[in-house]
């Protein structure tokens, strides 16, 4: 039996929801960038799940865009949120607001 | 031998760019020797040029040397070229050897002043820039030595510009002139709009086709513009206050170059002077009032310098009346022999400022014929000449003046004759004030309290000129004598460019006579006054009226009536219109900009949570619409 191409849509979109509202109520800067993690994957499934519908492969090259890009994204960021910790451990995101006008 | 005129005006010129370059490195004196060189040369060129063009039949003499196409542009064609004819080289001839002359005289002159190159500088470039003026084939070239000279009056008269009063001077002599070179570029605007040339053989050849209307506005305006070059009535007093300036200045500015470029200008549109009478009236009567408040008013004077100041606004006047009668030569005339007496009359004066310590007041000198032979002398021959006394030079192109100035219309005669007793009286006023009487200054101040010397004949750099002039003030009428047609040099050398003259009048010899005998006894009637009123006394308040003194209160009207409102106005201006209006403006805009960024600033609060709910709203914004519309 075959699962209708709706249920991933929904399941990414659910996905996405979690990502979205986790990465605007959480103030933890590490969660914070598993939510963005969710979001990314959450638009994967919805590339691949496209690609097998249309049957096109260009839904699954995105993906694999998205997966380098992601990794790169990681490796910054993570970098980032490491040096912040060192300077002030314990900080949430609230307390990083330099660029305050 | 025509074609070295270029280096006319160019020597002068050479001479101010190498001063510019490398003055302070030649110094005093070698800066004032290579500038009175350049003159010296250029007058030698001139004479050069003169004696060619003399060989030439006199229907013959004239000749244009265009150096280079000046503007092109549409129509409008202009080129930088340089006119050889009669008047043109009469007018270079005494420009450059009188202005030669004052240049020799100045380096004895201003031998203590630490700026003495720069003095030379614009003096050479005051030469060049006449001289351009006068040389100039089309009227756009004349107005840029037009203004040239105006700027060169500008820098000398404000040599001494540390001196507030030399500062101010400078400004007034700028402004006036200003207010008459507004309405000679009007002139040359309607010139061009008329005749489509600003050249004069093609301007004048195009008359035909002009309006008189059109004609007397344009005599009109470019006498507007001579009127303020040449400090007539109303816009004179420039020229008293530009006293301030060095005395050799005054004596160039009033001898050779500027003032005398009004006349000039006159004499040059004699074609359309002639097709405007109504214009030419103007001028004859502009210029017979001037003549005759110039007069009364150096009656009074007793700054030795404003005294000459005056007596030059007076001659001028004399000299635009014969213009505006259409006897250009007369006019000419009278221009040359003035340039003489009055270069000589303003070097004798300075001479004695010198000899005085920089005191100019009349009434604090005195008695110092015996101490200055030469200046002495030399001032009296000035005296005899401007007053007209028979033989002298002044006598002659007084009597021409007056002579043609009867011929048209007595009432002239009358006024101009009333000024020559005036000149002959205030002239002798200040020679007896100066040079006899008592000596009424004291040694000390003279001397400047060190132990030098009194007054005394400056050294021969300064007497030189005085001679000099001297010599051609006593015996310049020899080049013009009206007793006999064969005699009258300049008269017929100028006629080619004159032929379109308004007064066709000749005096057979009886009457010439009868004139002469008139004028001559009017000057000696003036010297007679003289000697009787101040021959033996220095104060005399009856014949100072204190309304000459302060020169018919036109300086006061001025203050009064054109200063002190246009500063109220600029007043109200400055704190209304520029502190409330365009200030306001200005600053409204910046205040609007500040608080919309105060405003704006708060939505940039450094919270990530904040971005990300903006960025998820406009995402949704961006959804709804795309799915409203497909939809």
């Amino acid at each position: 039996m075959t699962v209708e191409a709706s249920w991933y849509l929904t399941l990414a979109a659910v996905l996405f929801t979690i990502g979205a509202i986790g990465l605007l109520i959480r103030r933890n800067v590490l969660v914070m960038f598993m939510c963005v993690e969710l979001m990314l994957n959450a638009a994967n499934l919805t590339f691949v799940t496209f690609a097998r519908r249309l049957n096109d492969i260009a839904g699954q090259t995105a993906v694999f865009f998205v997966l380098v890009v992601a990794a790169a994204e990681v490796v910054v960021g993570l970098g980032i949120i490491v040096s912040i910790y060192r300077r002030r451990p314990g900080a949430s995101a609230d307390d990083i607001h330099g660029l305050k006008g | 031998m025509l074609r070295v005129v270029f280096l006319v005006p160019l020597l002068p010129l050479a001479g101010f760019v190498t001063l510019l370059l490398s003055g302070r490195r030649l110094g005093n004196p070698l800066a004032g020797w290579l500038a009175t060189l350049t003159v010296a040369a250029s007058f030698v060129v001139t004479v050069v040029v003169f004696t060619g063009l003399f060989q030439l039949p006199a229907t013959g003499r004239s000749y244009t040397q265009t150096w280079f196409t000046w503007i092109s542009a549409g129509h409008l064609h202009v080129d930088m070229g340089l006119l050889v004819d009669p008047l043109s080289m009469t007018m270079a001839a005494f420009v450059t050897g009188v202005g030669a002359l004052i240049h020799l005289y100045s380096i004895g002159y201003m031998e203590h002043d630490e700026d003495f190159p720069k003095f030379f500088l614009y003096m050479n470039l005051f030469v060049a820039a006449m001289l351009l003026l006068v040389l100039a084939d089309n009227f756009l070239l004349l107005f840029l030595g037009w203004e040239g000279v105006g700027v060169c009056s500008y820098f000398l008269i404000g040599f001494w510009f540390e001196r507030n009063s030399a500062a101010s001077a400078a400004k007034k002599a700028m402004i006036f002139n200003r207010i008459g070179d507004s309405a000679f570029l009007v002139a040359l605007f309607l010139i061009y709009e008329r005749t489509g040339s600003l050249e004069y053989h093609t301007v004048f050849a195009r008359l035909g086709a002009v309006g008189e209307p059109s004609l007397v506005a344009i005599g009109l305006l470019l006498f507007a513009g001579a009127v303020g070059k040449s400090a007539q009535i109303p816009l004179y007093p420039w020229l008293a206050d530009a006293m301030e300036g060095p005395t050799p200045v005054s004596a160039l500015i009033h001898a050779a170059t500027m003032v005398t470029a009004g006349v000039y200008l006159m004499c040059r549109i004699n074609p359309i002077l002639y097709r405007a009478p109504d214009a030419a009236h103007v001028i004859a009567i502009v210029g017979a009032a001037t003549a005759l408040v110039g007069a009364t008013i150096a009656c009074a004077q007793n700054d030795i310098k404003k005294i000459l100041a005056y007596s030059t606004i007076s001659q001028l006047g004399y000299m635009f009346l014969a213009a505006g009668i259409g006897a250009y030569d007369a006019a000419i005339f009278l221009m040359l022999t003035h340039a003489f007496y009055k270069a000589l009359l303003f070097l004798g004066a300075g001479s004695v400022i010198h000899a005085m310590n920089d005191d100019q007041d009349v009434k604090t000198m005195g008695g110092l014929a015996r101490l200055m032979p030469i200046t002495a002398v030399t001032f009296l021959i000035g005296w005899l000449s401007i007053g007209g006394v028979p033989v002298f030079s002044g006598f002659w192109s007084k009597g021409d003046v007056l002579l043609n100035g009867y011929a048209f219309s007595p009432a002239l005669w009358v006024v101009g004759a009333l000024t020559g007793v005036l000149t002959a009286y205030y002239l002798g006023r200040a020679y007896l004030l100066v040079f006899r009487g008592q000596q009424r200054w004291v040694e000390a101040r003279v001397t400047g309290g060190t132990a030098g010397h009194g007054p005394r004949d400056p050294s021969w750099v300064m007497s030189l000129p005085l001679v000099v002039l001297g010599a051609l003030s006593a015996l310049g009428g020899l080049i013009n004598l009206p007793i006999h047609p064969d005699l009258d040099f300049l008269d017929r050398w100028l006629t080619p460019v004159f032929e379109s003259r308004l007064l066709q009048h000749h005096w057979g010899i009886g009457g010439v006579w009868t004139f002469a005998l008139i004028d001559g006894g009017l000057a000696v009637l003036g010297v007679c006054l003289a000697i009787a009123l101040w021959g033996h006394t220095s104060e005399r308040p009856a014949a100072e009226p204190v309304f000459l003194r302060r020169a018919w209160y036109i300086d006061w009207a001025y203050d009064r009536f054109i200063a002190r409102p246009s500063t109220e106005v600029a007043v109200e201006t400055s704190s209304v219109v520029e502190a409330k209006g365009i200030d306001g403006a200005v600053n409204g805009v910046a205040w609007l900009v500040r608080a919309t960024g105060r405003q704006l600033r708060k939505v940039q609060t450094g919270y990530v949570r904040n971005y990300g709910l903006g960025l998820a709203a406009g995402l949704v914004l961006i959804l709804a619409y795309v799915l409203t519309r497909t939809s």
